[in-house]
């Protein structure tokens, strides 16, 4: 019989550890979602706006980490810190800030064509109908930029996810992590672990991932 | 004669250089109903647009039964509760259905109760024929329905002064009928209201003046008996040959085909 070494996963605690990495990986992806979420809303906004001095600013800030590769930023913030600042972080920690950095400079672009997508003539049937300022924001503009950003970043947070694989670069045991430590330590017993292990890592990240998008892609059908 | 409803003084506009409404003087009066023709580009949108102030102007006044139209003003809002517009392009609020557009602003704006504004709205759209439609969604009505929802919107404030600006130039020659049906209704009712159209039969039907605009200037002021058998201007009168042309064009082509 064709041996994929899946005999592991029921040997001690092996699955359980596999599924803790994955939660390693899911927590610090909804963790830097959350904050970036905020964040690119705040930035997003100031986007709009007509001052030119701040506009320059972010927009070198979010060309700049969109060409950055995410491991680049990654050993930047973990190894750089430490050396430069004697900053003392941890692998989670500056995981969290090179995701939250990167899905701030996202969330803001997204939020900022969201909010400049709405037409010009709702604002003005809106104020045609007397709404006050806050209130064309609160019922008109908001709702509706809301409708076109939640498909975006959850798409967000699948890329996210995705890329948590780069964290154990930095010394953080997420579920790749976990994977290569019990291919290693039953390298004697199951030399074709590798296989049946990477094969759960891979049905794992889809199990996490695929309902996320399956929502996006509803939330896009229902409010197109 | 009694005190108008709505004044514009001496108004003018300009777009950086360009002038766009040239000392403009021009009463409405409580249930009359004003047409303002002339050619593309003549200042009639930027005209209705100045009364509801969705335009600064440089100079003159408009005052709604004596208060000043002021873009600055703290009351502005309140005063735009008073006049109800309309606009060419379809501009419902596409993430709420055609009751909630219509409720919304009566019931946050002026705070009325939401079940009273709700049966004022489900009565008025059967007026317009539009029972049934208060729970879809804008993308799911026809350009005709749109305008006739966005006029029950405005209606429902219960505005003293109601502007349509060409409500019906981008719809469907079929569904022109419908929504000029309720305009003609709204008319024949004794509201009071300013109404910008190319449709010159629906005017010379509706109106009891009409407005000729021409190079940010009104050229006539006048009965449409007048205006559209005796126009006083050489401007005027080039400017409905267009029309006759079109009338005649479309005949010559129903009569080859
Ligand atoms: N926001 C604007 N900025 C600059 N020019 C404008 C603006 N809106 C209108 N105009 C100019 O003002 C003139 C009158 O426009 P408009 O009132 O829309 O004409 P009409 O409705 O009679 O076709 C046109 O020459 C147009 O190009
Ligand atoms: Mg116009």
């Amino acid at each position: 019989m064709l041996d994929l070494g899946l005999e592991v996963l029921s040997k001690g605690n092996n699955m359980l550890r596999l599924l803790g990495g994955l939660w390693v990986a899911l927590k610090i992806s909804l963790l830097s979602v959350g904050i970036s979420i905020a964040l690119g809303i705040l930035l997003g906004a100031l986007m709009t706006w007509k001052n030119p001095v701040t506009k320059a600013i972010l927009r070198v800030y979010l060309e700049f980490i969109r060409i950055m590769p995410q491991l680049v930023l990654l050993f930047l913030v973990y190894f750089g810190t430490t050396k430069a600042f004697g900053w003392d972080l941890t692998g989670e920690m500056a995981a969290i800030i090179v995701f939250v950095l990167w899905g701030t400079a996202e969330m803001s672009d997204l939020v900022r064509g969201a909010l400049i997508s709405i037409p010009r003539h709702q604002y003005e049937s809106s104020e045609a109908l007397g709404l006050t300022r806050e209130q064309i924001y609160f019922y008109i503009i908001i709702p509706q930029a809301l409708r076109r950003l939640i498909p975006l970043s959850i798409n967000l947070i699948t890329r996210m996810i995705k890329t948590t694989s780069l964290i154990l670069m930095i010394g953080v045991v997420e579920i790749l992590k976990v994977a290569q430590q019990i291919i290693e330590a039953n390298r004697m017993s199951s030399p074709n672990a590798a296989f049946g292990i990477y094969l759960t890592v891979f049905i794992l990240y889809f199990i996490a991932c695929w309902p996320i998008s399956m929502i996006a892609k509803h939330l896009e059908r229902k409010w197109r | 004669m009694a005190e108008p409803i709505l004044a514009l003084k001496n108004v003018t506009k300009h777009f950086g250089e360009n002038t766009v409404l040239d000392d403009i003087d021009l009463s409405v009066h409580q249930g009359e109903v004003i047409v303002i023709v002339g050619p593309s580009g003549c200042g009639k949108s930027t005209l209705l647009r100045c009364v509801n102030a969705l335009e600064p102007i440089q100079g003159g006044e408009i005052y709604l039964n004596d208060e000043k139209i002021d873009i600055k003003s703290k009351k502005l809002a309140n005063l735009r509760q008073k006049i109800g517009m309309v606009f060419q392009s379809y501009e419902l609020f596409p993430h709420l259905t055609v009751l909630e557009n219509i409720v919304l602003a009566p019931t946050k704006v002026q705070k009325r109760k939401k079940e009273e504004v709700q049966q004022e709205a489900l009565a008025l759209l059967g007026r317009v024929g539009l029972l049934g439609k208060e729970g879809s969604y804008a993308r799911q009505l026809s350009g005709g329905q749109k305008q006739r929802v966005a006029i029950v919107r405005a209606l429902c404030m219960h505005p003293e002064i109601l502007l349509f600006d060409e409500v019906t130039a981008a719809l469907d020659p079929e569904m022109v009928r419908e929504v000029l049906d309720v305009m003609l209704n709204l008319a024949a009712q004794g509201r009071t209201m300013i109404i910008v159209t190319h449709e010159m039969q629906f005017a010379k039907a509706v109106a009891d003046r009409i407005i000729f605009l021409d190079g940010g200037k009104v050229l006539e002021d006048t009965k449409p008996e007048v205006f559209f058998e005796a126009p006083k201007t050489e401007r005027a009168r080039q400017f409905l040959s267009m029309f006759e042309f079109n009338v005649v064009k479309s005949q010559v082509e129903k009569v080859s085909s």
